[in-house]
């Protein structure tokens, strides 16, 4: 840890971050629990592993601040401020959901917290992230549009279109780049030539490569470039190095054929974002592990609880398949 | 009434709107200073300045997906798309993106946007600058989609398309632009969903779209002579088509000819013929006939290219054969 952040004070900020990130492993641990025992439809991508990205960026972000998230969007999610129950209820496909059971995992949008959903078309939303930072701008606000996306979208053309078009006009978004080292079934490696960062240069934006397991240090990182963005030295790009401990979905259980156990196991107990965050609270006397221990089940109760409410919470009624096809329209087929 | 041509219809109606609302913005390729290589656009950059019409490099999926994430935070952009064929360009932020997200979202998010396009061959532009593409949106739910017929219908129709709040695409006859037709100074606005019937009449309706909608008049004045009277109906939006008027007038008539500049197969005459077969099989006294583009990519040759595209005499002469009796087993 930095020198910088060493500092005892902020002691509120550093366990609003902790919890963010247990309670995006704890909604995904129960997400995959809801798969395993064949209540969910449907499939989803856990983001167990990559807290501290989503965190830390979020984290460094105002309420009316937009982002864009990906198909792995539940930490996302979360970190920009979700509640568990109206999660739990879109996974689950009911009309308490935030999207009223229609988008499900993949599409999960909670406007009120400036998230402008996840998408399922990999790079699908970095047209809509630069699009939401020029409207910033032409309506004269200093919001800042943070888009997320992997290793993978940096093989989509539309990548390279909107980062020019940034550039070109100085757009107040950030470019992050959420490197797991995996772009579905496939190692980075082998879909990815030259350097990730080096993509961004080419266009004049500043790219920084940070460690994405490092929760302060992505979140010092952002809180500068948010400022900076705000004062229109926009755009900037983040390559965060972190990983995901599940496969590409619940699915992706035997994956030996693309990466080994001893390099998960690596990961998990060496570089697990959490449990650093954790030593380095407990070392530096921000939380004693009794203070940890019992947040932790605080949020493994709220979760549950959930969990338990989405369960039993209602389907939509056969009559909402009409509605929201457009604005204004209250049944398109009636 | 004054006359201005299609090309200043459309300006118009972007200039009233976006002085009536400072959110309304135009974005695409050689707007600005340029004004489309069409000059629609002339004359707005030095009213509204850069910020509000921007110019863009050639990267058509780049900022159509720009204009959904602008419409989706608080503004309404007005997409340049130069030409209809580029469409297959920006699909996946139109289609999977902009058409889905309201309703993805459970209502939360609106999208809206206007993408103006164009269609219509014969300009001897060749395969992938002379397509009528519009079916292709048609078929995805969450777009509204506009075919203007006249200067009238283009200024009309792209101020009430700025004024929604869905994704709707407005294509322009591009051969059109430069058509003068009568058009108010006042303002005015034409709903979407709401037909036309520019001619009334009895044997026989013609339902004619965008580029066709002149074709079914010029076929109707043909078949006045031969004492065949015609009703032409322009349907002026697809995406809601306005179904009560397209039916009344097949049960008035009992005899209907589609036509449309898209490829007829797959396309917008099926999907018309189809739902009055469906809603008014019984008063029809044969089959609905579909008259779209031949099912051939758009050659160059001008010999070729004529060939592909419906026109007054090929309709008069369906429409004749039909009144005569002679399509019943057209099949």
């Amino acid at each position: 840890m930095s020198p910088a952040r060493k500092k005892k004070t902020n002691t509120e900020d550093y366990m609003r971050m902790y919890r963010q990130m247990v309670r995006i492993r704890t909604f995904e641990d129960n997400a995959n629990q809801l798969y395993l025992s064949a209540k969910m439809p449907g499939l989803t991508h856990m983001y167990s592993g990559e807290e501290a990205v989503a965190v830390g960026i979020c984290d460094a972000l105002k309420t009316t601040d937009k982002i864009t998230s990906t198909h792995r969007g539940h930490g996302h999610c979360v970190a920009k401020g979700a509640e568990f129950k109206q999660m739990f209820c879109e996974l689950l496909g009911k009309e308490e959901g935030y999207c009223r059971g229609k988008g499900g995992s993949m599409h999960i949008a909670d406007q009120s917290h400036g998230n402008l959903g996840a998408n399922a078309i990999v790079g699908g939303s970095m047209g809509i992230a630069t699009g939401a930072a020029l409207s910033a701008r032409m309506l004269g606000s200093d919001d800042v549009t943070v888009c997320f996306f992997g290793d993978g979208a940096t093989a989509q053309g539309l990548m390279y279109e909107v980062m020019n078009m940034a550039a070109l006009w100085k757009l107040p978004v950030i470019y992050v780049c959420e490197n797991n080292g995996y772009s579905e079934y496939t190692a980075t490696a082998e879909i990815a030539a030259g350097s990730i960062t080096a993509r961004a240069e080419a266009f004049g934006i500043e790219a920084h490569q940070i460690d994405g397991q490092d929760v302060l240090g992505v979140n010092a990182l952002t809180q500068k470039l948010v400022e900076r963005c705000r004062k229109g030295e926009g755009p900037f790009f983040m390559e965060l190095m972190t990983y995901r401990y599940h496969g590409h979905h619940v699915g992706d259980i035997n994956r030996e054929y693309y990466r080994s156990k001893q390099e998960e196991r690596d990961w998990k107990e060496n570089r697990d974002p959490i449990i650093r965050f954790r030593s380095w609270l407990v070392a530096e006397g921000i939380a004693t592990e009794d203070e940890i221990e019992a947040m932790n089940a605080e949020i493994k109760k709220d979760a549950a609880e959930a969990v338990e409410y989405a369960l039993s919470a209602k389907y939509p009624v056969p009559s909402e398949v009409d509605m929201h096809v457009f604005a204004d329209v209250a049944h398109v087929l009636a | 009434m004054r006359e201005i041509t299609l090309s200043q219809a459309v300006n118009e109606a972007l200039a009233e709107e976006m002085r009536r609302d400072e959110t309304v913005f135009i974005i695409g390729e050689d707007v600005a200073e340029a004004g489309t290589p069409f000059k629609v656009l002339s004359g707005l950059v030095e009213e509204f300045g850069t910020q509000r019409v921007i110019d863009t490099p050639i990267s058509e999926p780049g900022f159509m997906g720009l204009a959904v994430g602008a419409a989706m935070t608080g503004t309404r952009p007005v997409v340049d798309l130069m030409f209809g064929d580029f469409l297959f360009l920006v699909m996946d932020q139109l289609c999977n993106q902009a058409a889905k997200i309201h309703y993805m979202s459970g209502g939360k998010l609106n999208v809206p946007l206007v993408v103006r396009t164009n269609l219509g061959a014969t300009r001897r532009s060749a395969a992938q600058h002379s397509q009528s593409l519009h079916a292709l949106v048609a078929h995805i739910p969450g777009l509204k989609v506009a075919l203007p017929s006249s200067a009238y219908e283009a200024k009309g129709l792209m101020k009430t398309a700025i004024r929604d709040n869905n994704p709707v695409v407005i294509f322009e006859d591009k051969l059109m632009y430069n058509d003068k037709a009568p058009v108010p100074e006042e303002e005015y606005l034409i709903p979407l969903g709401e037909a036309n019937v520019l001619r009334e009449g009895s044997d026989i309706t013609l339902i004619g779209t965008s580029s066709m909608v002149q074709v079914c008049q010029k076929a109707a004045g043909l078949l006045a002579h031969e004492r065949i009277s015609a009703e032409v109906i322009d349907p002026r939006t697809i995406v809601p088509l306005d179904e009560a008027a397209l039916l009344k007038s097949a049960k008035k008539t009992s005899r209907v000819i589609v036509v449309d500049e898209g490829h007829q197969s797959f396309g917008i005459t099926g999907e018309i013929a189809s739902r009055i077969n469906e809603k008014a099989f019984y008063h029809l006294d044969g089959p609905v006939l579909r008259m779209g583009a031949m099912d051939v990519p758009v050659p160059f040759s001008p010999a070729l290219e004529d060939l592909t595209v419906p026109t007054p005499e090929g309709v008069a002469e369906k429409a004749r054969k039909l009144v005569a009796g002679e399509m019943i087993h057209a099949a």
